[in-house]
């Protein structure tokens, strides 16, 4: 095993542990650092995975803005210790079940090797990965040349141009709606 | 790589926030599940943007913007329904139950 898959493996328990720890704090407050922790797992993992920006903003948006967020409101409504927060047996029964369900049919996912995904969607027998799937090396080598911004910024405002403004119509709507809910009187 | 390592974690991820979402009864925790579950699907467009080239990190991005818009209005919502029920327990949400 090399160096990166460690690595890979030690931020990926830390972020299945840090989720466990998320939903079965009975603290409001210390489920939310514990996201706050999956979260900075999630972002190692995402610079191990060719992502570095999407790291970045991970941190920023994420563990930084999202989550100071409902810290806010939670200490706001002056949530503590809450006598009894769990649903009732049989939602348990349900819950789990349906997560051990769904977990067992995402696992096996994990077969899933570049070889593997070239050989479903290509008709050659065995083909190379790198041939039926060209956009990924093309792009990581310009990753090298541009930077890992500029390689994500370039289709941003290309390709994704429209999409990109829409998302921008949509955050303004929903700060005025969150304003419009949440004020006493308009 | 590590593309199938990620699917993996991801669904493992994935499915913590699922059983959190159905097992928890407070509204901001319930919340919070919901968000590791974008998360954990975040993962996995980055594992296969490897293979398919950006358009997976640029997925990811809108997912971030649409978690933190959704995080807004929905924590607003939390907070008007407190002030009418004076709690944030699933349980007492039940205005339109017959």
């Amino acid at each position: 095993m090399d160096l990166v898959t460690a690595v890979f493996w030690f931020f990926s328990a830390w972020a299945i542990g840090s989720a466990l720890l998320c939903i079965t704090r009975r603290n409001a407050i210390a489920s939310a650092m514990w996201l706050v922790s999956a979260m900075f797992a999630l972002a190692g993992l995402f610079v191990l995975l060719q992502a570095q920006f999407i790291a970045a903003i991970q941190v920023i948006v994420y563990a930084g803005a999202v989550m100071v967020l409902f810290l806010f409101v939670i200490m706001l409504l002056n949530l503590g210790e809450t006598p009894r927060g769990w649903q009732r047996w049989y939602f348990w029964v349900g819950g789990v079940g349906v997560a051990v369900l769904l977990a067992t049919q995402l696992v096996v996912l994990r077969g899933y090797s570049p070889q593997r995904l070239a050989d479903e969607v290509s008709e050659m027998p065995s083909p190379d990965p790198a041939l039926v799937f060209p956009e990924g090396r093309a792009e990581l080598a310009a990753g090298e040349s541009q930077g890992v911004v500029g390689v994500v910024a370039r289709p941003l405002f290309e390709a994704y141009l429209v999409p990109f403004e829409i998302t921008s119509v949509l955050l303004l709507v929903a700060i005025i709606g969150a304003v419009v809910l949440a004020k006493r009187r308009l | 790589m590590l593309i199938g390592e990620s699917l993996a974690v991801s669904a493992v991820l994935f499915s913590i926030g699922v059983a959190g979402v159905l097992v928890r009864r407070n509204a901001i925790v319930v919340f919070m599940c919901v968000e590791l579950m974008l998360n954990a699907v975040n993962l996995s467009f980055v594992a296969l943007s490897q293979l398919h080239g950006m358009s997976g990190q640029i997925m990811v991005f809108f997912v971030m913007t649409v978690a933190a818009a959704e995080a807004a209005v929905g924590l607003a919502i939390i907070l008007a329904i407190y002030r009418h029920t004076q709690s944030v327990d699933l349980k007492s949400i039940n205005l339109l139950k017959g």
